[in-house]
């Protein structure tokens, strides 16, 4: 019982950082009806963004790991995530919007791949130790609560689910309660319809992508505080089992997308816990072929009617 | 094509002649050689899934494995079950190569099964996700050597069989999608709507595409396997995959000349980007980038698809634009 709970914690904290990645996916299909492929690698730069303007950003909240200092760097890394994608959606992506779909998904590969192994050329092929932003270490649980004292509960999963929570709140607030949000949701109805009614589809779209790379890349920072170990190529698995999560809860479902990260990280968990760490990689795309094949909606979406 | 028989027959004739003289190459031009015509194979046998029939794959390299696995396993167990002579062995090797392809070409009913439901990216997801499924089995195989590579192969595969079976490929490919039957394909990947209210069984076309694909992937991995005489899981990753998809895209969907000569450029320029990088007159960025391959094929993908995304050779426009 004891180890199926901790299984259990392990499994939020993986998947807390999984749903935060599934959310650009989920969000670019909404608006664009198509997978960034590039998005995981998106999250491997939020990493490295932290990776290198940490020391300089912790030198200023007086140097040594704070939470100050990792505040500043989860900012500035999210904004320079932001920035990326929005640079990609305008140079590689809009182009091809009128283009038929499997054009802009090669595309979105081309990206994928030049991201990695741009990133191998300049970052370094080897895995690089992220600098401690925060002094990780267990909790101390209260002997009072007698078996349960016994979990292994630490700082950076707290702070990894803590801030998950409070950025898919500060995102629902975005899309449910703004005029961008309303256009956002506007445009992922019927974009022609939208931009007939006086929204800018453009500026939506970079939004799209400011917010979704800017979750991601905060996603990439949260993983480096639990492992600080950072290489160009961490995206490849991680962005495909957030893809899996974000199919898994329905693409195009924000709250989908959430659910998804958290249950695939947990199946992950229970998986390693319980039967072979060497499934881990095989059961994410056994789950993915399930869903599509059994509920190609996901568990949150709405069955869409194919139109003529 | 007037006389393709006579045309296929002329093709083998030339191998069979050919290699004669193949005997005093330089076994470095020789490797490439063989790896050219294998990526032929594979290109082409993509090219039927992707640019005939619309199916974008990123699993190629899965098939591939399921075929280079299965021979391999086959003439390592039943290698000398007919004798030891060259005639015994290199039958073995022939039925190894046929059940290697069988044997992806169940893989391929596999894949094909699903994707009648799926389109576009999702079946990319999931092509890639088969061939991930794949590795992760080998790799957790014993019998097949697991995470170390199976090795122990007698190198069967020479020139011969390799651009016979180039020949017999391209020939297959042809006359299948020239053929009356063979437009099904193409009905397939231009409308598919249209396509089934014409009468066409769509999803019969989708597997069948991918059948035969995944069997001359299967083959072509029985050859590698018998060439290079050692195959490791981790050859057979993702990134072989995106080798194969480039050739293709490059070549221009549904172009088999096209594909052909692309997976020949494609084979070559490695090599010669390695040469490149000792040129020591060169600045040492250019150099470096020289040395790393797929930064060049991701940038050529991205300004391939923003410039021509029809490919370089390709005449169609595959799959048109549907605005809902």
């Amino acid at each position: 019982m004891i180890e199926f709970l901790q299984q259990l914690i392990n499994g939020l904290s993986q998947g807390s950082i999984y749903a935060l990645i599934a959310l650009g996916y989920t969000m670019v299909f909404g608006v664009l009806r198509f997978i960034n492929f590039a998005h995981g690698d998106i999250y491997m730069l939020g990493a490295f963004a932290g990776f290198y303007t940490a020391p300089k950003l912790l030198s200023l909240t007086g140097g040594g790991p704070s939470y100050a200092g990792a505040a500043l760097v989860l900012v500035a890394a999210m904004a320079l995530c932001a920035a990326a994608g929005v640079i990609i959606e305008r140079i590689c992506y809009r182009p091809l919007r009128a283009q038929p779909r499997l054009t802009v998904l090669i595309a979105a590969i081309g990206v994928s791949l030049f991201l990695e192994n741009g990133g191998q050329f300049i970052f370094g092929a080897d895995p690089q130790a992220f600098p401690e932003i925060i002094a990780d270490s267990a909790i101390e649980l209260p002997a009072s609560w007698g078996d349960f004292a016994s979990l292994t509960i630490t700082i950076g999963q707290v702070i990894v689910i803590g801030s998950t929570v409070i950025l898919l709140a500060a995102l629902r607030t975005i899309v449910l309660h703004t005029r961008t949000g309303m256009a956002m949701r506007a445009l992922s109805l019927n974009p022609l319809a939208a931009s007939l009614m006086g929204v800018n589809n453009d500026a939506v779209i970079s939004f799209t992508f400011a917010i979704g790379s800017a979750m991601a890349g905060a996603a990439g920072i949260l993983t480096s505080i639990q492992q600080p170990s950072i290489d160009p190529l961490m995206g490849i698995n991680a962005g495909l089992k957030a893809f899996v999560a974000a199919v898994l809860g329905g693409i195009g479902n924000i709250p989908g997308a959430a659910l998804g990260g958290v249950i695939i990280g947990v199946l992950e968990a229970l998986v390693v816990g319980y039967v072979n760490p060497t499934y881990r990689d095989p059961l994410v795309f056994a789950v993915l072929i399930l869903v599509l094949l059994f509920k190609p909606s996901g568990l949150l979406g709405k069955a869409e009617r194919e139109k003529v | 094509m007037r006389h393709p028989k006579s045309l296929l027959f002329i093709a083998l004739a030339l191998c069979a002649g050919a290699s004669f003289f193949t005997g005093g190459i330089n076994p470095y031009y020789y490797d490439i050689l063989i790896t050219i015509g294998i990526n032929i194979i594979l290109a082409v046998s993509l090219n039927l899934v992707t640019g005939y029939t619309g199916q974008f794959s990123l699993g190629h390299a899965g098939f591939m494995a399921v075929g280079a696995y299965s021979s391999a396993w086959i003439t390592l167990t039943f290698g000398f079950v007919l004798g030891t002579s060259l005639p015994a062995a290199g039958s073995v090797y022939l039925l190894a190569l046929f059940g290697g392809g069988l044997a992806a070409a169940a893989a391929g009913l596999l894949v094909g099964v699903p994707s009648l439901r799926l389109r576009g990216d999702y079946l990319a997801i999931v092509t890639l996700g088969f061939s991930e499924i794949i590795k992760g089995v080998i790799q957790n195989a014993e019998p097949l050597g697991a995470q170390r590579g199976l090795g122990g192969m007698v190198q069967h595969t020479n020139f011969f069989w390799t651009y016979a079976i180039v020949a017999l490929s391209i020939y297959g490919i042809l006359t299948l999608v020239h053929s009356t039957y063979g437009s099904g394909f193409l009905a397939v990947r231009d409308d598919e709507i249209a396509a089934e209210s014409m009468g066409i069984n769509t999803t019969k076309y989708k597997v069948l595409a991918f059948v035969i694909g995944a069997f001359m992937a299967g083959v072509a991995g029985g050859l590698y396997a018998h060439f290079k005489q050692f195959i490791h899981p981790e050859g057979f990753n993702f990134l072989k995959s995106v080798d194969i998809v480039v050739m293709v895209i490059l070549g221009g969907m549904g172009s088999t000349a096209g594909v052909c000569l692309a997976a020949v450029i494609l084979t070559i320029l490695p090599e010669f980007l390695r040469t490149v990088s000792d040129y020591t007159w060169l600045p040492g960025p250019v150099r470096d980038l020289a040395e790393n391959r797929m930064i060049l094929y991701s940038l050529l993908l991205i300004i391939l698809m923003l410039t021509r995304p029809q490919g370089l050779f390709g005449k169609l426009h595959f799959i048109r634009s549907k605005k809902s």
